[in-house]
């Protein structure tokens, strides 16, 4: 069950790491309420049958715009929110089928790093209480060790230790996320989700934690599943990058075979679209019609069928299947 | 000799009264804007780029706002208007896209009638009329169904979708300036490239001159002729834009277009890192003595940290605000 048929490994170049983690047909439904007390009223399907796996050392880059359910996902994966379907494999075992103390424990090794410098951090702890929480909570470190502990991490991150007993408000907004990331290290972890973590963040900025990121895995073995709406921030942190569309994934590719060579017609469009930061270049964009559909009443067949350029009828019946290209490229679309 | 400016800005200050002193948003910022052309403003937070645009409108408050220089449109100095005076020009001359459509426009009007108030208010038809017009900018931005549209209310449009409203109210009384704070920021990339597509085509068909304030290098790349660069308030450089992107002369800016990734970047490069600018942005209480950028500058000299750099005007219309090049 574990290996057999990721074995191929999505969008991997045939590498020999490790999965660390596989997700398998996770889906994730929200209900809808009308009204007080009249009870569900259908549901609003928010990840659709997403398939992945992170191996060991890597980054993964998960990109769509906004409601394509890329944070939904990085939330169910640590059960932050229950998923309603699917299999999370953390080191070949399933965290959805876990009690609490045993989720507790895995947590430990696999964190997260929030969007928001502002609202992830408790204004009531100052810097080392925060940073000490997974500590005190998962080891039995005496206060000697924990000091030594955060102040190792503090300076790790680019922050003085002698800042420990000052509060998140005093911090801009990149060194906010400096302590979030401090706090995610604490417990040695293997793989940190990094949900949207500069995208709040000045360009100046940005560049710093960025930096900060690639430097830390390459000390520290770390794998990350990096997620964000900026293409050039995800192509230029990661190895592979699965785009999202609607709750699934459309495409997964390594970075150069996916920002060389997209084949959906989404990420071609995607692609095209960001501002490129050079005057001389004349860019074609293409330009998609219309919005990203309602989840709530989502189209048949493929769900990028009503801004498709390239639309064939079977777009609008069937849902394409996500298919190997070779070279591990994978994509889900009708003419590919 | 350049026909005179459409908006000239001459040593512009705006302050604000805070209860911990005094906060120096904008200092002595003097620029041009021509018919026609659209200028890129481009910054970090707190550089005061909003400011600038809140200031040319005359939207600050004041006190706490205190705002000393001249703002010439069309020769009249904005600053010494009357609020009745500048109530005409406002929304109607000169007009202003925020960049979150949500909270700018207001909930409890429909779209319709929100258009259609500043074309009665400065055009004086009547209410079919306006309604007509309304409905007509709305098909102009390219919202499907427009008469049904003009119906709703902000909250039941898609962001993009309020975008274009608050374009097409913009535009509706053809402005000769279009001030846009940050018009794409809050909006997707494939919704991004809708507005910066319609923003380009109207601005060759109303023939506006656009203020265009973000950011995004890359919209500025994009969209701007000559470029502003902004920090702490002050203007540190000024280009037209190819120069700007090809050879940067403030260490700002260089640091600013080096820190950003660009696709296909890595694969040129191969490096992983990004060129960073060390420490962060200071707290506006404390501004830095000399030139403010130079805790962060790669290159400081002794004189920066004292005094601080006179504005060079340098050959080909390039301006900098740096030691370096005097």
């Amino acid at each position: 069950m574990v290996a057999g048929k990721f074995s191929a490994g999505y969008g991997t170049d045939g590498g020999n790491s490790l999965a660390l983690l596989e997700v398998h047909n996770l889906r994730k439904d929200f209900p809808v309420r009308k009204g007080l007390f009249s009870g569900t009223r259908g549901s609003i399907r928010a990840v659709d049958g997403v398939d992945f796996e992170l191996r060991e050392g890597e980054t993964l880059g998960l990109v769509g715009e906004s409601g394509c359910g890329k944070t939904t996902v990085a939330r169910c994966l640590l059960r932050l929110i229950e998923p309603t379907e699917g299999e999370v494999l953390f080191e070949g075992e399933d965290l959805l089928k876990m009690d609490r103390e045993a989720l507790r424990k895995v947590r430990a090794r696999f964190q997260i790093i929030f969007q928001d410098p502002y609202s992830s951090l408790n204004p009531r702890m100052n810097v080392g209480e925060i940073i000490a929480e997974p500590l005190r909570n998962h080891t039995r470190s005496s206060r000697g060790e924990i000091r030594d502990r955060v102040c190792f991490l503090m300076e790790k991150v680019g922050l003085h230790p002698e800042q420990a007993r000052r509060y998140p408000h005093e911090f801009s907004g990149g060194q906010r996320q400096r302590i979030g990331i401090a706090r995610a290290l604490a417990l040695n972890p293997r793989v940190i989700i990094c949900d949207e973590p500069v995208s709040a963040l000045d360009v100046s900025i940005q560049a710093q934690v960025i930096n900060l990121l690639v430097q830390l895995q390459e000390e520290m073995g770390l794998s990350y599943l990096f997620i964000a709406h900026d293409l050039s921030v995800v192509e230029h942190i990661s190895n592979r990058v699965a785009v999202m569309y609607l709750g699934r994934i459309v495409e997964l590719a390594t970075d150069q075979e996916l920002y060389r060579n997209p084949q959906h017609p989404y990420t071609q469009a995607l692609l095209s679209a960001v501002p490129v930061p050079d005057p001389e270049v004349q860019q074609r964009r293409i330009v998609l019609q219309g919005d990203v559909p309602s989840p709530l009443n989502p189209p048949s067949g493929c769900g990028f069928h009503t801004r498709c350029p390239e639309r064939i009828d079977l777009c609008t019946n069937e849902v394409p299947a996500f298919r190997d290209l070779g070279n591990g490229h994978w994509a889900a679309c009708h003419l590919r | 000799m350049r026909p005179e400016p459409l908006l000239s800005i001459r040593n512009l200050r705006t302050r604000f009264k805070t209860y911990e002193g005094m906060v120096t948003a904008v200092d002595r910022l003097s620029l041009d804007v021509h018919r026609g052309e659209t200028l890129g403003v481009v910054g970090e937070s707190g550089c005061g780029k909003s400011v600038t645009a809140l200031s040319i409108l005359r939207l600050l408050p004041s006190p706490p706002a205190e705002i000393q220089g001249e703002i010439l449109f069309e020769g009249t100095n904005i600053l010494d208007l009357t609020p009745d005076r500048i109530r005409q020009i406002r929304g109607n001359a000169i007009s202003i896209i925020f960049q979150e459509p949500l909270t700018s426009l207001n909930p409890v009007l429909t779209i319709g009638e929100q258009i259609s108030e500043a074309i009665r208010l400065h055009q004086g038809v009547t209410r079919q009329e306006a309604w007509k017009r309304a409905v007509e900018m709305l098909e102009l931005v390219q919202i499907p169904s427009p008469d049904a549209r003009a119906h709703e209310y902000p909250h039941q449009l898609s962001g993009g979708m309020r975008q274009r409203a608050m374009i097409a109210m913009a535009l509706s009384c053809r402005p000769q300036l279009l001030l846009a704070d940050e018009p794409t920021t809050a909006l997707d990339v494939t919704i991004q490239a809708q507005i910066i597509d319609l923003m380009v085509r109207l601005k060759e068909e109303f023939r506006t001159s656009i203020v265009l304030i973000t950011h995004n290098l890359g919209l500025i790349a994009g969209m701007a002729r000559r470029v502003v660069v902004m920090y702490l308030g002050k203007m540190v450089e000024e280009a037209p834009v190819k120069d700007l992107f090809r050879e940067p002369l403030h260490p700002y800016t260089q640091g600013l277009l080096e820190s950003i990734p660009w696709i296909g970047q890595k694969l040129k490069t191969g490096k992983r890192l990004l060129r960073e600018i060390p420490g962060i942005v200071p707290n506006p209480l404390e501004m830095p003595e000399g030139c403010r950028f130079h805790p962060r500058c790669p290159r400081v000299m002794e004189v920066c940290r004292k005094e601080e750099p006179p504005l060079k005007e340098l050959n080909g219309g390039r301006k900098v605000l740096c030691w370096l090049w005097n």
